[in-house]
């Protein structure tokens, strides 16, 4: 394709606009409210009774990194059994075998209808009712990331179907005709003309249920793993300082999402691919459209 | 016009025998015969709903039909026949007769997620097995054929509606079908962008391919067509040779509806 130019490429420049660009005065006055409302805050914070420096030492401690670490691990592989078993639970959901699509339905119905924490301490309980699983003790099987693994992974598939499933049906009923006419199976017309192009639909929310993946971890406490929920109670059961410590945690949330944000974004914009003729602009092509236009702004 | 003459009557390559289909309640075909011969332009008109699209679809098995017989080249459509009882056939035995009936779609139906050269090759290769690089070899001649040499690697959404349905037409050459089904393949086409797809299709008819097309083009059937069904409410009122047909109607229903759309 040409490449796209900007109309200012284009008009020659002795027809060019000068015009007075409207002016915004209600960014400024916005802006200024922001900023005061924003000083408050921090005079707040910085006078409340806090030990700043305790929440800076431990930012970066072998114990806030490892905890990051897990919660980085745990969230990754959740999120991959997660979509493993949402793909496989939304094709069965919608195949024509009433047994297959039922126990779609029952996975679905089970897993989204109970709270993820009582899953996740189900499964760290097994043993109870089962002491031993293939002939192994059930204790050494379900080790706390094995029942992190379970509680969060199978609970996430039960959404991600929902998320798959409408993502499959949004593709148009003449892509799968087209793909059959030609001859290609129900499962390479599955996998090769409807998921990539249910993946435009499936790719953002998946990002949500990523970013929200890697908070909910914080869950996995309750079955002794060692994210950074664990690590920070750990630490703040020792020297009782309970906020720094959540700070901490939340300086270190806020570094994975934020880094998953972004890598979502462009995600996003790769799976967009021949849905537009052109792709939407980057982050930074973006900042750099709006600074110009609040420069405009005068 | 040409000069070009095909073989008078080639064998008998698809044959509906009372073929009856419906949605429910509604019977939308109510015992359709007909015969298509190889190398024969078969133009299906009629008023819509008649119809016309149910029974294109019924030929390669993505509708059922409910009573009659239909057969392409001697084998029924989605059923095998053994002790004068009918079998339905598998997924995978109705996909293998699909492999040579190709289908165009008014909407043309291309993959929207592939490039125009990804289009054509993926089924000769997910398909067939043929091996990439030969696969990309035959979709680039088959769309230099229809015209296109230079919009391989584009999607298509960067297409005209005319270059889509072009590229449509290559991607179901390219599994060498022996019979084309085409339903109503310019009516979703900007008026000046017709000529180029009826073109590729006279040509396509030329080079003695089988095909049954859904249209409302009288002028290209009448050029092209070596026979013509005028259907109406799930029936066949009239059929016979084009020129005949067309000039020369001699039901009511065909006069009135040929009087709207001539
Ligand atoms: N999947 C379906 N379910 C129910 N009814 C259907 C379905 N497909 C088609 N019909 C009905 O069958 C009848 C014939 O439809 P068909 O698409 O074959 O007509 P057509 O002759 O191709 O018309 P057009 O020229 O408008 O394309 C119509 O009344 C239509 O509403
Ligand atoms: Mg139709």
């Amino acid at each position: 394709m040409t490449s796209v130019k900007t109309d200012a490429d284009e008009i020659p420049a002795k027809h060019a606009i000068k015009a007075i660009p409207v002016r915004h005065y209600g960014r400024w006055v916005s802006a200024v409210a922001v900023l005061v409302l924003l000083a408050a805050l921090i005079a707040a914070f910085a006078g409340a009774n806090i030990q700043w420096p305790i929440t800076g030492d431990n930012l970066f401690t072998s114990a806030s990194i490892s905890g990051a670490w897990h919660t980085l691990l745990i969230s990754v592989c959740a999120m991959a059994l997660g979509l493993l078993l949402g793909v496989l639970a939304a094709v069965m959901r919608l195949s024509q075998n009433p047994v297959t699509s039922s126990v779609a339905w029952g996975y679905i119905w089970l897993f989204r209808g109970t709270p993820v924490l009582v899953q996740l301490l189900i499964w760290w309980n097994l043993a109870l009712i089962f002491p031993t699983m293939f002939g192994v003790s059930t204790n050494t099987l379900i080790t706390p990331f094995v029942a992190a693994l379970l509680g969060l992974g199978i609970n996430e598939g039960a959404y991600m179907a929902e998320i798959v499933r409408a993502g499959i049906q949004s593709v148009d009923e003449g892509q799968a005709e087209a793909a059959h006419a030609l001859g290609l199976s129900r499962a390479k017309t599955m996998r090769r003309i409807i998921l990539p192009q249910a993946m435009r639909v499936i790719v953002p929310p998946t990002g949500n249920e990523f970013i929200n993946m890697l908070k909910t971890s914080s869950l996995a406490y309750v079955v002794t793993y060692g994210e950074l929920m664990t690590k920070a109670k750990d630490v703040y059961t020792n020297n009782l300082a309970v906020m720094e410590l959540l700070f901490v945690a939340c300086f270190w949330y806020l570094v994975l999402t934020t880094i998953f944000s972004i890598g979502q974004y462009y995600l996003e914009r790769y799976y967009a691919k021949g849905a537009t003729r052109t792709l939407p602009p980057t982050p930074l092509q973006k900042i750099k459209t709006n600074l110009f236009s609040l420069g405009r702004a005068r | 016009m040409t000069d070009f003459q095909k073989p008078a009557s080639g064998q008998v390559l698809v044959k509906a025998e009372g073929v009856r289909k419906s949605y429910g309640q509604l019977e939308v075909l109510k015992g359709i015969d007909l015969e298509v011969r190889t190398g024969e332009v078969f133009c299906l008109v009629g008023p819509s709903g008649s119809g016309k699209s149910t029974f294109l679809r019924c030929i390669n098995h993505l509708e059922k039909i409910n009573a009659g017989r239909l057969s392409v080249d001697g084998n029924l459509v989605g059923y095998r026949e053994k002790g004068g009882r009918l079998y339905e056939l598998k997924d995978s035995e109705v996909a293998l007769q699909r492999r040579d009936i190709g289908m165009v779609f008014q909407r043309f139906n291309l993959f929207p997620h592939m490039t125009a050269l990804e289009n054509i090759i993926e089924a000769p290769v997910q398909v067939k097995g043929t091996a990439r690089a030969a696969a990309k070899e035959r979709a680039r001649e088959l769309l230099a054929r229809v015209g296109l040499a230079d919009k391989a690697d584009s999607y298509p959404a960067q297409l005209s509606g005319g270059q889509q349905q072009r590229v449509a037409i290559a991607r179901a050459l390219a599994m060498e079908p022996k019979l084309m089904l085409f339903d109503e393949p310019t009516s979703a086409l900007d008026p000046e962008l017709v000529g180029d797809v009826l073109d590729v299709m006279r040509q396509l008819a030329q080079d003695g391919m089988t095909m049954i097309v859904v249209t409302h083009e009288m002028a290209f059937a009448r050029e092209v067509g070596d026979a013509l069904v005028f259907m109406d409410g799930g029936v066949v009122v009239e059929s016979g040779h084009p020129r005949d047909v067309l000039t020369n109607p001699q039901h009511d229903r065909t006069k009135a509806f040929l009087s709207r759309v001539l």
